[in-house]
């Protein structure tokens, strides 16, 4: 999925890599055509029906399920040789996992990637969406672990079916009110399922609460791809996402209440770092690229 | 001025290159050969192909020495590679009537037509470790071979189903079996996907379940009709020709379990049978796959769904080991992102908890 406005644009910066030739050995983006196209069907039937789960024949790939199997699929189906990648994991570009991701696309697609945000077309992550935000035309992938927001009041699938199908969303709000009247708030940090578009039920993935409020009427396009439980499911561009409350209890996003330690932000979200055995605390954006540009234009000013 | 963790790009290179040598292990003892682990570990190849799902015993030697012996690991390895490759038509259904039997036991007749056939098995050795094995070289004595009776050998549920004892299987239609990985499993599955799950499921995992049904959660009684071992033939049809031709010969497992069901108003108290097939030699997980397979026909067989064992989604959603070890596993990657929210959470959860605690104090003063 080039965007050709986005390349012509991002072309001027400089990459951590340029777009080259890849693995002889593989298709372009590892999976074959037909498999690209199946996972594209259900691309487009998940954007047309905003926050459902579509079962996809999901495929086995070389890295191990519950560790980005869904997202990778979800971008490889997506990718074009002009595309710009970006891959986090926790918001950062340098974790190990998002290394590897990265790599596996550099080798099997030969795409340019970055770790810009400003300058990614698709950006594949785990458990975060950027604090810069996203634009017409970027794709968001999402690596997701458990795509049905039921799951623990339900487990059974043929029955969580039943109550999408019935917009039968009880079962969550019930235990929204438990939580609200044990502890006086909701229970979930993350993953706090939304409804989507005013009809389905969807988990964001395991992204922090803080995030959540980045999904409603987003410019950007978000996939979600869910790769051991074969299932994929889309936010288009511009929807209603709303996470799941009480007029009297409305849904309260958290950070932890410091600044960066590193730029100074006192609005991104935070990892908090131990820094030795005596309680000791520093808290930094998990946002590498937020970070970075921050502190860059913090220098700027000075 | 703190600077955030950075070098995951070296480390995982140094980590792969560490690995790498450990595979190896001390070079002053000669390398283990792929050809090696086939002939010498070939019940270790045999499983690996089993839950790799792809019958290719020198590929599955190869991923069990690159493993370094992580059998789930190997067939993760040969998983992955076997989605690579190009499909064929599907084959003909095997005959496995038709099977150049090496190994062929039924426990429900003391003898049938074509005899008992014990086979390479470890049935009957005494535990003993064999301190012989210790010192190397030289062969084991030749065994003595018996003269092959060349008398066919029926399978022994349609010895029971002649006399009309045996449920008949609901037959199938011409349409193409679905397919496990090329469509995601729909629930209720039907009991074609769902032997392609246990085939390809964990044995450890299966053996667990099949176990508990013998132990009352699901209430079987089974007897093995028949397990056997060996050689059939692969055939397919090329649209192209018509006709089927041979790709040649692989080694599977098969076991038939009969368990009694009680039947209804429409259908007369018979046996019904529980199916287990695995690739190579593998009788543990042929035997506790028919287990599990009969279980699961409680549904359809109008029994109440009472036992883990009967539980289409619980078995079948949890039945693969490559599914399971990279979800369990998946626990090492950082959740410092998720963990930050909790204690946040945790922070003010409490917050509210000790001034609702300090407010009763003083409420009670």
């Amino acid at each position: 999925m080039s965007a050709p406005v986005r390349s012509a644009k991002a072309e001027g910066h400089s990459r951590e890599s340029a777009g080259q030739s890849f693995d002889p050995g593989y298709n372009f983006a590892y999976l074959d055509e037909a498999t690209k196209r199946m996972i594209r069907r259900a691309l487009l039937k998940a954007i047309a029906i905003p926050g459902h789960q579509i079962p996809f024949g999901a495929r086995e790939m070389p890295l191990p399920y519950g560790w980005g199997t869904g997202g990778i699929q979800v971008t490889a189906s997506i990718l074009g040789p002009r595309d710009v990648l970006k891959v986090i994991d926790q918001g950062a570009d340098d974790t190990t996992n998002a290394v590897s991701i990265r790599r596996f696309f550099h080798r099997v697609a030969g795409v340019a990637t970055t770790t810009r945000t400003a300058e990614a077309t698709i950006i594949q992550t785990r458990h975060r969406i950027p604090e810069r935000p996203l634009t017409e035309g970027q794709v968001m992938v999402f690596q997701v672990p458990m795509p049905e927001p039921l799951f623990k009041l339900e487990p059974r699938l043929a029955e969580t079916r039943r109550l999408h199908a019935l917009g039968d969303y009880s079962l969550a709000q019930v235990k929204l009110y438990e939580d609200i009247a044990r502890q006086g708030e909701g229970g979930s940090a993350y993953s706090h399922p939304v409804m989507v578009n005013h009809r389905y039920l969807m988990s964001p993935s395991p992204i922090p609460g803080f995030d959540n409020p980045k999904l409603h009427m987003s410019p950007a396009l978000m996939l979600f791809g869910a790769g051991r439980e074969k299932k994929i499911y889309a936010v288009p561009p511009y929807t209603s996402v709303v996470s799941l409350d009480f007029d009297d209890h409305p849904f309260r996003p958290v950070r932890a209440p410091h600044a960066c330690a590193a730029c100074g932000s006192t609005t991104s979200y935070l990892d908090e770092i131990v820094t030795d055995d005596r309680g000791g605390r520093m808290f930094v954006c998990s946002d590498t690229d937020h970070c970075a540009e921050t502190q860059i234009a913090r220098k700027a000013a000075e | 001025m703190y600077v955030a963790v950075k070098g995951g790009d070296a480390a995982i290179a140094a980590a792969h290159a560490w690995l790498a040598e450990q595979r190896r292990g001390d070079t002053s003892l000669p390398e283990l050969s792929a050809a090696q682990l086939q002939e010498q570990l070939g019940l270790a190849v045999d499983r690996v192909m089993a839950e790799g799902s792809c019958h290719d015993r020198e590929l599955a030697a190869l991923a069990i020495k690159q493993a370094r012996g992580d059998l789930i690991e190997a067939a993760f390895l040969l998983r992955a590679y076997r989605n690579t490759l190009t499909r064929f038509p599907a084959a003909e259904p095997l005959d496995t009537g038709a099977m150049r039997v090496r190994r062929r036991i039924s426990a429900t007749y003391k003898d049938m037509p074509g005899g008992q056939v014990l086979g390479p098995t470890f049935d009957y050795t005494h535990r003993l470790l064999d301190f012989a094995l210790l010192a190397e070289g030289g062969a084991p004595p030749p065994p003595k071979e018996a003269e092959a009776s060349g008398a066919p050998m029926p399978r022994v549920s349609e010895i029971l189903a002649q006399e009309g004892l045996m449920r008949r299987e609901p037959p199938g239609d011409d349409a193409p079996p679905p397919d496990l990985t090329r469509e995601p499993l729909p629930f209720p599955a039907p009991r074609a996907l769902r032997l392609q799950s246990l085939a390809r499921g964990d044995e450890g995992f299966l053996l667990g379940l099949g176990y508990s049904t013998q132990r009352g959660y699901g209430n079987a009684h089974p007897f093995v009709a028949e397990l056997r071992m060996g050689e059939v033939e692969v055939l397919i049809t090329p649209p192209e020709l018509g006709f089927p031709i041979s790709l040649g010969e692989i080694t599977v497992t098969e076991c038939q379990m009969v368990n009694q069901f009680a039947g209804q108003a429409d259908t007369p108290p018979q046996f019904t049978r529980g199916y287990g097939l695995s690739l190579g030699h593998s009788e543990r997980k042929a035997m506790a796959m028919a287990l599990v397979d009969r279980a699961l026909m409680a549904r359809d067989l109008g029994e109440e769904v009472t036992a883990p064992a009967q539980d289409q989604e619980f078995v079948l959603l949890h039945a693969d080991n490559v599914e399971a070890t990279g979800f369990v596993e998946h626990l090492k990657l950082p959740h410092h992102v998720d963990f930050q929210s909790e204690l946040e959470k945790l922070r003010s959860i409490r917050a509210r908890w000790e001034a609702a605690r300090d407010g009763n104090a003083e409420a009670a003063e």
